[in-house]
Formats: C-alpha cells, structure tokens, sequence
C-alpha cells in the first residue's frame, strides 16, 4: 500500500538525518529511484524549487513526492514521518537521558557519521556536476558545458569580490535564465 | 503559549529559503533576542543536540523550544507550526508543477537549473569539507565513502547510503574501542 510505504521510507530517512537537509538528499535519491517515484531530473528540479520556496528543503521534497505518489494524504503522511523522528529523540535526549549526547561511545559513533555524510554529499555533488554536462544519450553536451563554466565563473567570482557565498536562490535564477538563453524559448 | 508558540514557528516557517540553517539564525533572533524563551547558551547546546540527532535541524529545534516552553502539546505546535506553510506552499506548486513543466520556456529554464543544482550540492559538500575536523580518521571516513558513493553512482549500482553511514558509524566506534578509550568514565556533557 502506497501511503505504508511512503511513511516507512520518510521515516526512516529522517531517521538518518543528521544536521541539514543536504545530508538527507542523497537519502531521498536512493530511496526515489529504488521505488520508481521520480526520476533523477524530476528531483533536482524539486531541489531548485525547495530551495526558492519558504521551509525546510526535507518538509519540501516529502510533501511533493508523497503528493506525486498519493495525492493529499500521501503528502501529509510523508511529511508528518519526516516530523516524526524528532519528538522522541528530542524528549528522550533532553529529558530523560541528558548526559546521552555526550556519552563517548555515542560520541564515537558521531565523529564518524560526521565525515561519511561529508563524502556522500560530496559525491553525490560531482555526480551531478558531471551528468549536468552530458546530454542524454551520455556524450559531451555543449550548450551545458557553456552553462557549467558560466555558472562556476559566477560562484567563484562572487566567493572572489563579496567574500562570501552566493545565495542559492540566485544561483538558482541565474542557471535558469542562462537555460533559457542556450536552450531557447 | 500554545498560539503564540504556533504563529511563531510558522513565522519562521514561512519566512525562511533554504532550511535548517537559515532557520537557526532566525530562530536564535525570535526566541533568544526578542521573546527570551531560551538563553544564548541554551540555544547553542540545543544546536548541537540537534546536529546529533536524527530528524532534519530545524524541526529537531522547534520540537525543543515547544517542549521547553509548553511541553508535549508545546513541541506539537510548535513543529506544526514550522512545517505548516511549506507544506501548503509545495501542495499548492506541486498541484500544478507537471502542467507548467510542459511549457517550452520552463523547460529549458529547469534544463539550465538542473545544472545549477548540482554544482550547488558539490559547493555545500566543499563547505562541509572545509569545516571538517583535519584528522587522519575524520578524513579517510570522508575519503572512502567519496570513492564508494561516486562508483556506486557512476556505475549505477545500488548501494544503500545508510549501510554506508551504519558502516562509518561502526568503523568509528571500532577504531575508538580498540585504541584503549580511557580518559574519563562515564558521559561527559558537552
């Protein structure tokens, strides 16, 4: 029954998710393609829009992919076992068993989910940026490559002269016009 | 309490682009400077519970201030408040997104967001990169589950991230069991 299987596997991937939602996003990779829900275009373009659009990108992409596979209450089912994992957790770590976090088992366990996050993030990231390049059929795309460099030009020109990051929401706006502009209307 | 705790998070909820951390610098502002909920000190030591637990930040974060507020029906509010409006938002789009996917314009905006997409996850994943402990174990956990994931993905296999999070987890914890991990007894707060 699609609306089990859409909280069983909201549930556990929040229960996996250790700090930001980029960390879960390969989670939900995994667990879209494993199910056949959306395919890999669908999710980043649900990334982009969870990115534009107020709340946390986790909330975004249940209530989307639970409204894509079971309408209004596959949605809200989707996102209530994306909320789910935190009230035991919290109640259970700040009330009961205070000194849980700071435990040095716990601690060690930690230290390495910390760094393994990082390298899936990491790889997921490259996979991405290298697929964006090819066109479907796995060659070289030139119009993509032109978007690729354009865009890394941005990112690091902006890291250059403003010290700081560009706003997602931006890089975001700006690869959809420079879509536009290579691709055509 | 239970309202304003509500109004509150939906606030932030519907005030934020991008989650969790742009969420915590917002609620830092509302519930530490402005209602004085939580202390400063609180706020930073439920970060890190936070960061620890499972369940995405943000959410981790208003079911904490809820409960310290108003307990069980305190943490409710306070979550549905904070999930409320992304919900409604991403109902509403999601409604008419493969409709307006059929538009020539938006597809082509979408091909050319679709790349901007991901070199945004590989630009977090460098950020991440760079605020990781410089350590021998922190940086060959890192460097392995890269090596993995990225032939998984490329050659398509199917290889469940979590078993290599459980993976991580262990080899950590093996590696501290093994090196002795005298030091202090018992759990130490941090």
């Amino acid at each position: 029954m699609i609306y089990l299987k859409l909280f069983a596997e909201f549930f556990k991937v929040s229960c996996f998710t250790f700090g930001g939602a980029y960390g879960a996003i390969p989670l939900i990779r995994d667990m879209v393609l494993r199910n056949g829900w959306i395919d890999e275009a669908r999710l980043s373009d649900m990334i982009a829009i969870s990115e534009s659009t107020p709340g946390p990108i986790m909330v975004n992409l249940a209530t989307y992919i639970g409204h894509h596979q079971g309408g209004f209450w596959g949605s809200l089912l989707a996102t209530a076992a994306v909320v789910l994992p935190a009230y035991p957790v919290i109640i259970l770590v700040t009330v009961i068993l205070k000194n849980l976090i700071g435990n040095r088992y716990v601690q060690a366990v930690l230290r390495g989910l910390k760094p393994c996050v990082v390298g899936i993030v990491l790889a997921m990231g490259v996979y991405m940026a290298v697929r964006g390049c090819l066109d479907a059929a796995g060659g070289p795309d030139p119009g993509s490559l032109g978007i690729t460099a354009a865009l890394l030009a941005v990112m690091l020109g902006y890291r250059a002269a403003a010290k700081k990051e560009l706003s997602p929401i931006l890089l975001i706006c700006i690869s959809g016009l420079l879509g536009i502009l290579v691709y055509g209307v | 309490m239970l309202s304003e705790l509500f109004w509150t998070f939906a606030r932030v909820g519907l005030f934020t682009f991008g989650g969790g951390y742009a969420m915590i610098s917002m609620i830092e502002n509302i519930c530490v400077e402005r209602k004085k909920w939580i202390t400063h000190d609180e706020m930073m030591q439920m970060t890190v519970i936070a960061e620890s637990t499972p369940g995405p930040l943000a959410i981790n974060c208003a079911t904490y201030v809820g409960y310290q507020k108003g307990g069980i029906p305190g943490s409710v509010a306070a979550t549905v408040g904070l999930v409320l409006p992304s919900f409604a938002v991403i109902y509403l789009i999601a409604s008419v997104l493969d409709h307006y996917l059929e538009i020539p314009l938006i597809v082509s905006a979408f091909r050319g967001i679709r790349i901007g997409v991901g070199l945004l996850i590989l630009s977090v994943g460098v950020k991440m990169l760079r605020k990781m402990q410089k350590k021998p174990l922190p940086r060959i956990i890192a460097g392995c589950a890269f090596g993995v994931m990225t032939a998984a993905n490329f050659l398509s296999l199917r290889l469940s991230t979590i078993a290599v999070m459980l993976a991580a987890g262990l080899v950590s914890l093996a590696v501290y069991v093994c090196k002795g991990a005298p030091e202090q007894k018992g759990g130490s707060r941090k």
